[in-house]
């Protein structure tokens, strides 16, 4: 295939591969950072989904499409 | 009744928290006796002649390994799923008659297919599959509840009132995609009974043959590790750890690019299982790198839980719950980096089909996934019955117990299966092997009884542990407000 040997085909392929994966890794590791740095998302907040998990407690972040969300908290207190 | 305030529903997950109890007593006990039957062979024949048949060491072996994994695993799993889906995902069961019946059947059918599975695999039907023994009837059955199980997820995910799936959701959803996928491909067999009339109905021939067929089950067989064994409990030790301990997950960002890499990484390292065999040698190869490589986002989720615990270590020595958490997960990281050394060819060439390897699965097995799950009941059982656990001091003796009897365990085989290797190999300046196989069968003898100790030491911790639970049922009752991080224990 395009006048490389299978091997040789292989070995491109395989260093294609994983610089590719090596960009998205450190891409996802630098969206994470600047995301934060950049006040449009914090991902440490969402922690507080574990620690604060009774049914009745403030949502960390509220399913925005959802209006039932405004109403529900009433409804689990009632 | 209207005006009742909405509260949790765990009534699926108490299902789910016995049969972790049943199923995880059986493992074990089956797999102390086998351990018996290796250091005294006479064990296989204790039953008499006639009985030998259902209780020798070939026809326990999968039942141990398949109740383990599928029964008590699995279960755990499963009571994990139904009591943190509910709670980070902030929505009750008890708000869908829907998704109550899919996990009241998911729990039967499950029960079904798990005591389907024991008395088949007693009477000898077997696919000769490794971790995937079960004959296609019984697949079709595991399919439907592993179907069942997507729903519930689906389900739960669908009515939330929280935007964002907390970590744990997303080991939960890789683990049900991932297997759904591997069993799947692993168990696509002809039923040739059905075909041309030929051979048991309950069997089928694999569609794939010879080194086809040992890769596709070696990357069944080895995801079986990573997405029944590791991936849901890591999800379970990112709830139950910072809970437990009211602390917040170290670093979330380290979990999210741990959850990918471990994703793209886990399903390539397979090929280690087939080192040194006519599997071709870039495969092996790609299956010892990945192998190493899967350390990084192991140890990524592990060393995020042990920091978690950073500046609140006291809470190790004071919390039973927390010490299970904390010695788990330093199991994790000591299981994620003998995995990868065993999978370096040169090490594997005195690692493979030996002792070392038996003792690399229990570390794991035992130590990591064992404790994890202990731990997560003990968490979700005062919260479950509305009562305090019954004995704190049961609790430390049975840490104690496990902990001595897993040391046992991993030492025993590491030593033994060192020795092997090197006893296989050995040879004289002519090239002849120095032993043959009885030499080595002999100089293991002690190490058996070991192991056999070992492991009659955690089985006896499981029942202190089933004692336990069961007392709590019956404890003090607590408030709720008693329930929000540590819990409460009688001493």
């Amino acid at each position: 295939m395009f006048g490389l040997t299978l091997g040789e085909f292989q070995a491109y392929g395989y260093f294609a591969l994983t610089t590719f994966a090596v960009v998205m890794l450190y891409g996802y590791i630098y969206h994470l950072y600047s995301s934060e740095k950049k006040g449009t998302k914090d991902y440490e907040k969402y922690s507080n989904m574990a620690l604060h998990d009774e049914i009745t407690d403030e949502l960390v972040e509220k399913k925005e499409e959802d209006s039932k969300t405004e109403d529900s908290k009433q409804d689990r207190e009632t | 009744m209207e005006n009742r305030p909405l509260e949790y529903d765990y009534t699926v997950a108490k299902m789910f928290l016995f049969t972790t109890m049943l199923f995880g007593f059986i493992g074990m006990l089956l797999g102390v006796v086998l351990a018996l039957q290796m250091a005294w062979p006479e064990f296989n024949t204790i039953l008499g002649d006639t009985m030998a048949e259902y209780i020798n060491f070939s026809r326990i072996r999968p039942i141990h390994t398949s109740g383990v994994i599928f029964g008590f695993t699995l279960s755990g799993i499963f009571a994990g799923w139904y009591y943190i889906g509910q709670r980070v995902l902030k929505v009750s069961m008890a708000e869908s008659k829907f998704l109550m019946i899919v996990g009241k059947l998911h729990f039967w059918i499950y029960f079904l297919a798990i005591l389907l599975a024991v008395v088949s695999l007693f009477a000898g039907y077997s696919q000769s599959n490794e971790y995937s023994e079960l004959e296609w009837p019984l697949d079709i059955v595991v399919v439907v509840f592993w179907v069942l199980w997507g729903l519930s997820i689906a389900g739960l995910v669908g009515i939330r009132r929280e935007k964002a799936l907390y970590i744990s959701i997303w080991y939960f959803m890789a683990a049900f995609l991932a297997v759904a996928m591997l069993f799947i491909m692993n168990n696509i067999v002809i039923p040739t009974y059905f075909v041309s009339g030929a051979g048991s109905i309950m069997h089928g021939v694999s569609a794939y043959a010879g080194t086809n067929g040992a890769m596709v089950q070696w990357w069944f067989g080895h995801n079986a590790v990573g997405f029944v064994l590791t991936v849901p409990l890591v999800g379970m030790i990112y709830y139950f750890l910072p809970k437990e301990s009211g602390q917040a997950i170290y670093s979330y960002k380290l979990s999210l690019l741990s959850f990918w890499a471990l994703m793209f990484v886990y399903v390539w390292a397979g090929g280690h299982h087939l080192l040194y065999s006519t599997v071709p040698d870039w495969m092996q190869t790609m299956g010892s790198i990945f192998s190493v490589i899967l350390i990084l986002p192991s140890w990524g989720s592990a060393i995020n839980m042990l920091l978690t615990m950073k500046g609140e270590w006291k809470q190790v020595a004071s919390n039973p719950v927390i010490k299970f958490m904390v010695l788990s997960s330093t199991f994790y990281m000591f299981a994620t980096i003998e995995g990868p050394i065993q999978a370096i060819k040169s090490v594997n060439a005195i690692a493979h089909f030996t002792e070392w390897i038996v003792g690399h699965v229990h570390d794991g097995a035992l130590g990591w996934v064992g404790f994890i799950i202990m731990a997560a009941l003990y968490h979700m059982a005062p919260r479950i019955f509305k009562r305090e656990i019954y004995s704190k001091a049961l609790m430390n003796t049975q840490f104690w117990m496990q902990t001595l009897g897993v040391i046992l365990y991993f030492t025993s085989m590491w030593i033994a299966g060192i020795t092997q290797g090197m006893m296989w190999r050995a040879a004289d300046e002519f090239g002849n092997l120095a032993y043959s196989f009885i030499d080595s069968v002999d100089a293991l003898h002690v190490y058996y009884i070991i192991r056999a100790v070992g492991g009659i030491l955690y089985l006896a911790g499981f029942i202190i542990f089933i004692y336990n639970i069961i007392k709590t049922m019956s404890a003090r009752p607590v408030e709720e407000r008693d329930l929000q991080n540590a819990t409460p224990m009688a001493a």
